[in-house]
């Protein structure tokens, strides 16, 4: 049984590979291709919690409703690397990061403990 | 002023009971400007003093108390001074005199609400972009992997829910201690709830931006608290493991990591203290 992100990721993957909009049937379709049979009902509770999310658009003129990804993955990516790597003020709220760059001088005081130990 | 003291127990013993017990108008303007002078000295030079003490950096669990303590206490202070100055300036109108305290505790208690719904609200797509964009780990429970070749590891705080995120470029790069060392480091930020401290003085730097009681504690606060999911690593890791896990990551030079954000007192001191 996969989880509903699991299905999710499926489903946006077979949008950003498509050219173009991609019918409810046609996304069932690459699912099922990759071995991954999904109910209808199921698939468009998927593709209606993606709008919602902003990540999928939907053209209900037309029948059946065709539906397209928002964004390209790369631009989600660096949407995503932005808020970890950008404006300092916002992340420290939003998320604890192990480490941010290193300036010089305390890349010197790491690197002599280093040497010290051998 | 012991005539002061006498009217007092006069009207003490006059009114048969505490609850109607009159206070000096003298003792309330004397209290407004004790508790002004302790709200001053807490939003300004404390601050400042304990930003630039040393001893923090030996005993970050001590100084992260304080500055919560400082925090808490200046609020207060400042609350309570507006209070007793309110009904300094307006002893006829016990029902006007409060009004600035009760509007400056507003304000307060907005900027917390405001603070908790925005963070919350990049928290939420920020979780979305992880479930769209990244695998969970093969292995470890609530971690999942960033496909990117920037070195990143980072958690995502949401209480029990609560992601670590590793990249692929920092699994390639760390070896498995390096990596022990990361994990215990984000896991304690998790445990100790990090988040909810840091939630509380970013609220209090935006409802008082121009205050250093806001602004140093928020970048102190910050500081301590990788310290001490540092020393939750240290007890996993020899020094010299996490130094260069921080290495691997912070000085990596990788094209899209950001400049150099250390070099203040405090994030050098995190360094320091590994160096002995």
């Amino acid at each position: 049984m996969s989880t509903l992100g699991e299905l999710e990721r499926a489903v946006m993957d077979a949008l950003w590979d498509a050219d173009g909009s991609l019918s409810a049937y046609d996304v069932q379709h690459t699912l099922e291709a990759e071995g991954r049979t999904l109910a209808a009902t199921t698939l468009l509770t998927v593709l209606s919690r993606l709008e919602k999310k902003g990540f999928v658009a939907s053209d209900r003129s037309s029948r059946p409703h065709r539906y397209t990804a928002v964004a390209s993955r790369a631009d989600h990516v660096a949407e995503l690397m932005h808020s970890v790597l950008g404006d300092a003020g916002d992340r420290t709220a939003v998320l604890e990061r192990f480490v941010g760059g290193v300036s010089a001088e305390d890349a010197a005081v790491l690197r002599r403990l280093l040497g010290g130990a051998g | 002023m012991p005539g002061l003291l006498i009217s007092v127990d006069h009207a003490l013993a006059d009114s048969g009971m505490a609850g109607a017990l009159v206070i000096p108008h003298a003792v309330v303007i004397v209290a407004a400007v004790v508790f002004g002078v302790i709200a001053v000295a807490l939003a300004w030079p404390v601050p400042v003093i304990l930003s630039r003490a040393t001893w923090p950096m030996r005993a970050p669990v001590m100084a992260l108390l304080l500055w919560q303590v400082i925090g808490l206490a200046g609020g207060l202070s400042m609350i309570g001074a507006l209070a007793l100055a309110g009904y300094a300036a307006l002893p006829q109108h016990p029902w006007l005199a409060p009004i600035p305290a009760v509007l400056f505790t507003v304000y307060l208690l907005t900027h917390l609400a405001i603070t908790v719904v925005q963070v919350t609200r990049l928290r939420h797509r920020h979780l979305a972009l992880l479930e769209m964009l990244t695998s969970p780990h093969p292995t470890r429970a609530r971690t999942r992997v960033l496909e990117d070749a920037v070195p990143v590891a980072y958690c995502l705080p949401r209480g029990a829910r609560s992601v670590t995120v590793l990249s692929q470029g920092l699994l390639d790069r760390l070896d498995a201690d390096e990596l022990v060392a990361v994990i215990a480091h984000e896991r304690a930020h998790v445990e100790q709830r990090h988040d909810l401290l840091l939630l509380a003085f970013r609220a209090w730097r935006s409802a008082l931006p121009w205050f250093p009681i806001a602004a140093r504690a928020e970048v102190e606060v910050a500081a301590l608290v990788e310290m001490l999911a540092d020393d939750h690593a240290r007890r996993e890791v020899h020094d010299e493991v996490l130094a260069r896990a921080i290495l691997q990551v912070g000085a990596s030079g990788v094209p899209g990591a950001d400049q150099p954000v250390s070099g203040s007192m405090r994030v050098s001191d995190r360094f320091r203290r590994l160096a002995g």
